[in-house]
């Protein structure tokens, strides 16, 4: 019975990971595509406790989730520190055709 | 126990659709990164409370050590996942990323 909820709410998930794929695509700005890339790490880390639950081996992918949770942040971190030193930076798609 | 495991589930889940809403609806950076940081936080930690409700269903040793891995998990989102929004955000604002006004309506 609890393993058909969390089956439907991985489902739900990974449908609005392909929504949120669209705002990294055609996300008129650079910090866009890192928004949408943080929410989908978000919950690429919930996908993978889900996992875990449906595969009855929570003890393993509860590491995996911790290290996906952490390397998410450093990423964010890291890319918006770049960006923040670098003055030439395209911020407006629309700018990158002039 | 189910009912209140999956009434967290279902919450959270509730949350990251609002947030992905939000993401591809409103007109703005800085409105897309409000809806974004804030629903995204809660719903993680909703659904991270209900994986601990499961898993603490039966107590071993084991499931304890994984529970506690869990509550690692939340302590460390709730601190961080704010702070990579603060960090997004702090760049487009020193970048000049303009704010929507009522003027310009197209999205």
């Amino acid at each position: 019975m609890i393993h058909l909820v969390v089956l439907c709410c991985a489902v739900i998930l990974l449908v609005l990971i392909l929504l949120c794929l669209y705002r990294v695509i055609s996300g008129p700005s650079v910090l866009d595509r890192i928004l949408g890339g943080n929410v989908i790490g978000t919950h690429a880390t919930v996908i993978l406790l889900l996992i875990g639950i449906l595969y009855n081996n929570l003890a393993m992918f509860v590491d995996i989730a911790l290290a996906y949770a952490l390397l998410n942040f450093i990423a964010t971190i890291g890319s918006t520190k770049y960006l923040l030193r670098s003055k030439r930076v395209f911020l407006d798609s629309r700018d990158d055709k002039n | 126990m189910p009912a209140l495991i999956s009434l967290f589930l279902i919450a959270g889940v509730l949350f990251f659709v609002i947030a992905v809403i939000g993401i591809l609806r409103l007109p703005d950076f800085y409105t897309r990164m409000h809806a974004a940081s804030k629903c995204d936080t809660l719903g993680l930690m909703l659904i991270l409370v209900a994986i601990i409700l499961y898993t603490l269903q039966d107590i071993t040793l084991a499931n304890l050590l994984t529970s506690i891995k869990l509550l690692a998990i939340l302590v460390f989102v709730f601190v961080a996942s704010p702070t990579a929004a603060h960090s997004i955000t702090e760049s487009a604002l020193i970048n000049g990323v303009k704010p929507w006004t009522r003027e310009d309506r197209s999205p």
